[in-house]
């Protein structure tokens, strides 16, 4: 059998385009299907032209399609409302479900944090929180690694280009998704998070701050050896991720400053905040087909 | 000018921007000691929170030495006449930190967005405008574009569910016409029930000037801070503005000499350090800056050895907006990396 896992990407929009040049590259998924629910739309003529099949009629009109065409993994790339629905559908014929939305009905997956985990246990809905926190959690545990945190603080900064509608109608869901994670991801006792938007043109870089508070007083050498390693770890799916400045010891408190460029695939390199997540959900469904091709999982059953 | 007759609602900032000025360390007795000086000399409105808001408190602006729900509980049963304003920033507060106000009985909820990015602010809007709050929209660093822009965005805010909008010069920029020209289309564009105010801040020695624009041109509501006390070269000073008003028969409902005393006798011998226009005020205003980096660049400065001018003169060259404040020590970090200093 091929190594890699088949994939149906639900939502063509700049995140499901951008993932879907992304998976062209990839030795381990393979883009099949492209859902989306207006005929008419960009997003669905591009797949098509890049040699997707594609539905206009959300995920019913392809899920008789699924075992014929061995689709084993999902990315959502639609919004919260509809999530819960495509996943139990999905999941019912042995999909696993890689969440974009803010849906989050499964863990969060912060990869270079806690995928392995979820991998191995075949989680079959993960959810990949949000562009601050793809982009700061692997910080905050970094700290949370070598010794405990009190409180992790984030602030992400992204060009008003780059957020959608979407976010700005609900800009408190990926205030608190955000902060959730840093407790529960990252591994703060406490976690807030905020989001800047700045219209600057030429559009910034997304930027990020990460401030964590340490119990006792920060070991530096030890939090500085485990930041740049997580730096590394972050760079091999985001070669973009950088650490500007930090990290800067002040008391107990621990900062970072990164930039996040982007590759650059469909959205502007500018559009880190939205790179990150694409280029974090396909590293997601990647470690999942790792796992089952060495076989230490076994994927759902299929007659 | 002719101002005579026209009703000026002032609104005092002392105890939210203010709290910039004092690292938001305010105590409880401090609080309740100004806003009842405020209340007995007639001000109407007093704003009370962090100084970036509900939710404000942080690492990256400052924890406060009390919560927003202590400060706010403890001033408002002592309110005779006054009713109590809340600032909201999406982004840093939520519609729960907006509830939790509206249950410690805060009268007034202002949603400030950047003013291009006034679509964060509809569920904020939307929510407070429906527990029938009065509901501002606070456009902040109104300078940064046209009238034309400003009035789009109020529009969105007004659409939301806003009952008035404000133009925010956060930097301290903006000169009296540039305030007459955005007050002035939006008072012949927006819905005429619609309330405008003006928030200046005093960088380029303009508050004064800009808010009589303000009232002139159609604003009613018109934010200031006894003795000045706000980020920067602080706010419309209330007690001067007063003066002048009464000076040109404006009506305003506040008793001068009892505002003189507020601002003599309670709120100067708590600054920190004196609200003027020094070096680094001036240069918020002069490059466009958000007037609450002011003590951050000067920290940066102490810290690492870049003079907060040249710090402030590149935020303002890189486009930054309100709540970036953490982009002071990282820019001052680069800085000092490339001066060879650390």
């Amino acid at each position: 059998m091929s190594k890699k896992l088949k994939a149906v990407i639900i939502g063509p929009g700049n995140i499901g385009t951008d993932l879907l040049m992304k998976m062209q590259r990839s030795e381990w998924v393979e883009p099949v299907w492209m859902v989306g629910i207006d005929p008419e739309s960009e997003g669905l003529k591009r797949a098509k032209e890049m040699g997707m099949k594609i539905s206009s009629t959300g995920i019913d009109g392809m899920l008789d399609q699924v075992i014929k065409d061995d689709i084993r993994v999902a990315f959502d790339a639609t919004s919260a409302y509809v999530h819960a629905e495509n996943s139990r559908k999905l999941n019912e014929l042995g999909v696993i479900m890689v969440d974009l939305t803010p849906a989050a009905i499964g863990p969060f997956c912060v990869p270079p944090v806690n995928l392995k985990k979820h991998a191995s246990q075949l989680e079959m809905n993960v959810n990949m929180v949000t562009c601050g926190g793809q982009a700061t959690i692997p910080m905050v545990a970094a700290v949370s690694q070598v010794q405990a945190v009190e409180y992790g603080e984030i602030v992400a900064t992204v060009s008003s280009r780059s957020i959608g509608p979407g976010t700005r109608q609900n800009i408190d869901e990926f205030t608190r998704t955000t902060a959730g994670a840093v407790e529960a991801v990252g591994g703060a006792d406490k976690g807030k998070a905020i989001i800047i938007v700045n219209p600057a043109e030429p559009p910034l870089m997304m930027r990020d701050t990460v401030h964590c508070l340490t119990k006792e007083k920060p070991d530096q050498a030890a939090i500085t050896t485990s930041v740049h390693n997580m730096v590394r770890e972050v760079q091999k799916y985001v070669p973009g991720y950088k650490l500007v400045n930090g990290p800067i010891f002040d008391g107990n408190k621990v900062s970072v400053f990164m930039e996040v460029e982007g590759l650059g695939d469909f959205l502007p390199k500018y559009a880190g905040n939205l790179d990150i997540m694409t280029a974090a959900g396909l590293r997601t469904a990647e470690m999942f087909a790792e796992e089952a091709y060495n076989g230490t999982i076994t994927l759902p059953e299929r007659g | 000018m002719d101002l005579t007759g026209k009703n000026v609602t002032l609104h005092d900032m002392s105890l939210r921007d203010g709290m910039h000025a004092k690292r938001h360390q305010l105590s409880l007795e401090q609080m309740v000691a100004i806003s009842t000086g405020l209340d007995d000399a007639g001000i109407p409105l007093i704003e009370v929170t962090h100084g970036d808001g509900l939710g404000g408190s942080s690492l990256n602006y400052g924890f406060p030495a009390h919560t927003d729900e202590e400060y706010l509980n403890a001033v408002i049963p002592k309110m005779k006449n006054a009713k109590v304003s809340a600032l909201l920033l999406p982004g840093i507060g939520t519609v729960d930190h907006l509830k939790m106000a509206r249950d410690c009985g805060v009268n007034t909820i202002r949603v400030a967005t950047h003013c291009t990015e006034a679509d964060v602010s509809e569920q904020h809007i939307g929510m407070a405008a429906k527990m029938d709050m009065d509901t501002v929209g606070f456009l902040m660093m109104a300078h940064m574009v046209s009238a034309e822009k400003i009035l789009e965005q109020a529009k969105l805010m007004e659409s939301y569910g806003a009952n008035c909008i404000y133009c925010t010069d956060s930097a301290g920029y903006m000169l009296p016409d540039e305030v007459s020209e955005k007050i002035g289309l939006l008072r012949s564009e927006l819905n005429p029930n619609t309330e405008l105010g003006f928030h200046g801040h005093h960088n380029m020695g303009m508050a004064i000037a800009n808010s009589l624009a303000a009232v002139d041109a159609g604003a009613n509501r018109i934010d200031g801070s006894v003795a000045g006390l706000g980020a920067g070269a602080g706010n419309t000073p209330l007690e001067v503005f007063v003066a002048v008003l009464d000076r040109m028969h404006a009506n305003h409902g506040v008793d001068l000499y009892k505002i003189m005393d507020v601002a003599e006798d309670l709120v100067v011998p708590l600054m920190d350090q004196p609200i003027r226009v020094d070096r680094d005020a001036l240069t918020l205003g002069y490059a466009g800056v958000y007037s609450s980096f002011l003590l951050f660049a000067q920290r940066a400065e102490a810290k690492y050895g870049i003079q907060a001018r040249d710090i402030l003169v590149e935020l303002g060259r890189r486009g930054t907006v309100g709540g970036q404040e953490d982009m002071i020590e990282d820019l001052a970090l680069t800085m000092a990396k490339e001066k060879g200093l650390i």
